[in-house]
């Protein structure tokens, strides 16, 4: 196999690890966003379901949330969900790993909300109660408190915590290949097995480098941005 | 007929009784200081006329409006409408460090719907001006020295034309040199007839600008009267106390 075959394969996986990336990213903040009010609320179950969560999916490694998530329903209920969608996708569509890959992303999202739940509920409770007063005084409602005045503090506060989840993220996806999805490093792991070919597995490490390097220019941009205020 | 009447409000936070059975009047046009030592409850009288703080007994009226009594239980909509009776300068201003000088005051007005965006932004120029900052419209709250900063705070109250305007120790948290520009804006203010209710430590300025001064200790009003009585002849000891410690400064 040629440098640019074996890239071009690389690259076949690395697309996958880029998918978990954008997937993990697009559902796990948002979704970090509830759990973080929860943790935050008077009404104590609540509050204490939402502790209990964070502290199972930050306190097991994500590996095992994956095997969790992709084992546990076929054990429980005898039924194999990620099995079926597996095969169902590559009869109809031959696409590979479909159900492989959902299983992960599940894994990915609510492991990752509950990190970027615990680095919103720093941000919002690291605002001054004197903020919120200002907008009381001023006879406005706590939905336009939030809104207007205390959200864009609390994002100027968590990009640099959040850059660090992100660019931890992109290296995480490689956890993909405990259960066989063709991500980057599965792929020159096939290589080794396969042609005997070992340096594609070191090489690999070019390819987050470069996005990480993307990551953090682009991450730095964002942060300058928000610094015209000091709060 | 008064624009405040406060008549017997009490509150406490958990067992300490911080405001005891508190009563007094304030007149259109009126300014009152309130002093006391930290920790008497002048801080908290201020919150809970602006309902930052429920009070837990008590009637608060504004200009023939009950606002308050008792124990009536205040939906969020008419605690906000009863708010905007008042306006509240903080000790430490609380600007949104996020708008320039000019969207701090427009925001609330604009949310409210108050007018449309040009007559906000009209008002809110002519109030910079009155503040004299009208070189500092598109500043940031970060960008501006303490001073400026209340006196932004003194012009986003003004925005809502509040009934009264209260202060929360507004110089506590200024270097002395930049005291006088607060100070005489709020001046100012008086001379422009705006009732008003300052919570101080400046014993010259509560003394030449007030026309009425409470001095409160432990959770009551221990006297009430005329700068000059309070000031050259007061009768309780601890005013007599308070007065020199506070000089002797």
């Amino acid at each position: 196999m040629s440098f640019l075959e074996v890239t071009a394969f690389l690259f076949d996986g690395f697309k996958i690890s880029l998918l978990i990336f954008a997937v993990t990213l697009l559902c796990g903040a948002p979704l970090g966003l509830p759990i973080a009010f929860c943790s935050m609320s008077r009404f104590k179950p609540v509050k204490a379901i939402s502790k209990v969560i964070v502290w199972i999916v930050r306190g097991i490694p994500l590996m095992l949330q994956i095997f969790i998530i992709y084992y546990v329903p076929g054990l429980l209920f005898n039924y194999q969900l990620f099995g079926q969608i597996d095969r169902y996708m590559y009869i109809e569509y031959g696409i590979m790993d479909m159900g492989r890959i959902v299983a992960v992303l599940i894994a990915f999202s609510i492991n990752y909300a509950c990190y970027f739940s615990e680095i919103y509920r720093g941000g919002i409770e690291s605002i001054s109660k004197g903020q919120y007063e200002a907008g009381y005084v001023l006879g406005l409602t706590k939905s336009q408190i939030f809104r207007k005045i205390i959200l864009k503090q609390v994002i100027q506060r968590i990009v640099p915590p959040m850059s660090n989840e992100i660019i931890t993220l992109i290296k995480d996806t490689a956890l993909a290949n405990c259960i066989m999805v063709c991500e980057i490093i599965k792929n020159a792991k096939e290589l080794a097995a396969t042609k005997a070919m070992i340096w594609p597995l070191f090489f690999t490490g070019v390819f987050y480098l470069i996005f990480v390097g993307l990551l953090t220019i682009l991450l730095g941009k964002a942060e300058k941005k928000l610094s015209y205020f000091r709060s | 007929m008064s624009i405040l009447e406060v008549k017997n409000i009490q509150k406490s936070f958990d067992k300490t009784e911080v405001l005891k059975d508190i009563s007094f009047t304030l007149e259109k046009g009126e300014v009152l200081s309130i002093i006391g030592s930290s920790g008497s409850g002048k801080t908290t009288l201020l919150r809970c006329l602006n309902f930052l703080e429920t009070t837990d007994s008590g009637r608060i009226i504004v200009d023939n409006d009950i606002l308050f009594d008792g124990n009536n239980k205040m939906t969020d909509e008419k605690i906000r409408e009863n708010r905007l009776n008042f306006g509240l300068v903080f000790q430490n201003f609380n600007l949104f460090p996020q708008y320039t000088v000019l969207e701090n005051l427009t925001l609330a007005p604009t949310l409210l719907k108050k007018a449309d965006n040009v007559t906000i932004k009209n008002q809110a120029l002519e109030i910079i001006k009155k503040v004299g900052l009208e070189d500092k419209v598109d500043f940031y709250p970060c960008q501006l020295s303490g001073g400026q900063q209340q006196r932004v705070a003194i012009a986003r109250a003004l925005m809502l034309s509040p009934k009264i305007l209260c202060f929360d120790e507004p110089t506590s948290a200024l270097d002395p040199e930049l005291t006088g520009e607060v100070l005489r804006v709020i001046r100012e203010l008086r001379d422009g007839n705006t009732t008003m209710i300052i919570v101080t430590h400046e014993m010259n300025f509560a003394k030449n600008v007030s026309d009425k001064v409470i001095f409160m200790a432990d959770g009551i009003i221990e006297e009430c009267g005329s700068p000059e009585e309070l000031f050259e002849n007061p009768k309780s000891l601890r005013l007599k106390e308070f007065l020199s410690s506070s000089l002797k400064d």
